[in-house]
């Protein structure tokens, strides 16, 4: 301090921290706001896997899984309401290792899912520009500008930040029920051809369906992300459940319409690799304000998506830095904005980098691969906290029914996921986990001894049952 | 050089535009207050004071 003083730096005696204003709603903005990308594309890459009833199987079996993990998540964080979320749980629960590798799963899964959203931008500006007639627009200028205008928003504070989420994640929404109500299943004269368009039931039979599983994710990935809230809302114990469980409910009903909406317009041949699903199904309906509702809500869905991932990817990274896991410099908040700002700031060149330079299924798969490890870590978690600290020593904002069976299948569900991955994207399952597992290494035997052992540990419970 | 090549250069212009706003303010924001007051912040703080945990 002496030395920032003399050079003229403002004296400042109180601590800088995250800004607490967040609420449930801003929760929900996240939440859904990082998800609901996936529901304008990619998940129909599950019915070019296994048909249109396989994708509607891995839907609903990857629902299951997310409600597990939401009712998982929100009964951890509401009692570990810090930065960094899955991570911060790690530290407390499980230990100093698994916290670094939960933290660095939270980062990747979330710079790869905002890279790839990069991407989408570019890919949308060129299909606007080519259905206006000019081929051959440049990318590139719209890939950076996207990210460098959420990290711009993402600095300067996280009320401005979420509460746009919030507004343009509502609209993408709003959107999927207009189609619905647009195309009126309830008609005669609807347009959905369930019947005629669903030839095959299973053209793969039952290993499509466990193909499909890979892509049923992309209903739903990244809605863990609102746990990285949890320094940043007013009351943590109601916003993150009521945020979280309300995320998950909206997700599932968007999945299901999303399904029954494109099922219905396009044979299942070509809903397997159509890029953009739901725009594609306005189209279909033959008008025009549909078309550019769904095409507005297209790009607004992708853009809340990379926000999330910018708010989310570096708020780890900072948890990070500021339990010196990795070096203290990242744990530093901007004294005007309370933005983590040096995180921000870092991961600006690295997500660029990837957009750039590394095709958009490497950087989703990527992403789908950290975020399913974080998944394989959860149940294990919430085992072990039932047993430290059982339900009669520690007060819990939500206390999730029917424990340990939500953690059993989760977990039984990652095993069944982590084979679907593995038949598509073996290779890069292996190179994720073999570098995980030398980053680990490096955790363990150069960088803890930098780490402030009794600093890391803040709750105010008692000593675990055991120890 | 239509409507979409303007866009271009608009878009590598506000980027560049908003790179420069966000380096400007980071290298002002160290230069003005000193290291121990930016990683200040504390893990826990709402704990010590509203969660208390206590059934």
């Amino acid at each position: 301090m002496a030395v920032a003083e003399a050079a003229g730096a403002v004296p400042h005696t109180e601590r800088v921290s995250l800004l607490r204003v967040l609420g449930p709603a801003h929760v929900w903005a996240l939440g859904v706001g990082i998800v609901l990308v996936g529901e304008y594309m990619g998940w129909n890459f599950a019915v070019g896997k296994g048909g249109a009833y396989a994708a509607l199987v891995a839907c609903w079996m990857a629902g299951l899984l997310y409600t597990c993990v939401a009712m998982i998540d929100s009964e951890v964080t509401s009692t570990v309401a810090a930065a960094g979320g899955q991570y911060a749980q790690a530290k407390h629960i499980v230990g100093p290792l698994m916290a670094f590798n939960v933290g660095l799963f939270l980062v990747f899964a979330y710079t790869m899912l905002e890279a790839g959203n990069a991407i989408t931008v570019g890919f949308l500006v060129d299909t606007v520009a080519k259905m206006a007639g000019h081929e051959g627009v440049d990318q590139r200028p719209f890939i950076v500008l996207s990210i460098m205008f959420l990290a711009w928003l993402n600095y300067r504070g996280v009320l401005a930040t979420l509460t746009f989420s919030l507004v343009i994640t509502a609209f993408a929404f709003v959107a999927i029920l207009v189609l619905f109500f647009a195309v009126q299943p309830w008609s005669a004269d609807s347009p959905l051809r369930h019947a005629e368009l669903i030839t095959k039931e299973l053209p793969y039979g039952w290993l499509g369906v466990l193909a499909a599983m890979h892509f049923g994710l992309w209903f739903y990935l990244g809605v863990e992300g609102t746990t990285q809230a949890a320094e940043e809302v007013r009351s943590p114990s109601r916003a993150l459940p009521y945020g979280t469980m309300a995320s998950m409910m909206t997700l599932a009903i968007a999945a299901t319409l999303t399904w029954y909406i494109c099922a219905g317009l396009m044979p299942w041949e070509y809903l397997g690799q159509a890029g953009v699903p739901l725009f594609d199904a306005a189209r279909l309906t033959g008008s025009t304000l549909l078309m550019w509702l769904l095409g507005i809500g297209t790009l607004f869905a992708t853009l809340a998506s990379a926000n999330g991932c910018i708010n989310d990817a570096s708020r780890a990274w900072f948890s990070l830095g500021r339990d010196h896991y990795l070096p203290a410099w990242f744990g530093a908040v901007h004294p005007k904005y309370r933005t983590p700002y040096r995180s921000i700031i870092f991961l600006v060149p690295v997500a660029m980098l990837f957009a750039l330079q590394v095709p958009l299924d490497q950087v989703i798969t990527f992403s789908i691969l950290s975020g399913l490890l974080g998944y394989t870590f959860m149940p294990i978690n919430m085992i072990m906290f039932r047993k430290k600290w059982p339900l009669d020593t520690i007060k819990r904002g939500y206390v999730h029914p029917m424990h340990p069976l939500p953690a059993l299948v989760l977990i039984a569900l990652c095993g069944l996921t982590y084979f679907a991955v593995f038949l598509g994207y073996g290779t890069q399952l292996i190179a994720m986990m073999t570098f995980y597992i030398v980053v680990s290494l490096w955790f363990h035997f150069w960088r803890y001894r930098f780490v402030k052992r009794s600093d890391q540990f803040t709750m105010p419970w008692p000593r675990p049952n055991g120890y | 050089m239509d409507y979409w090549n303007y866009a271009e250069y608009a878009a590598w212009g506000v980027s560049a535009l908003l790179g420069l706003l966000i380096i400007f303010d980071w290298l002002r924001t160290d230069s003005t207050y000193s290291e121990d007051v930016l990683t200040s912040s504390r893990e826990g703080e709402v704990e010590a004071v509203a969660e208390k945990h206590k059934l």
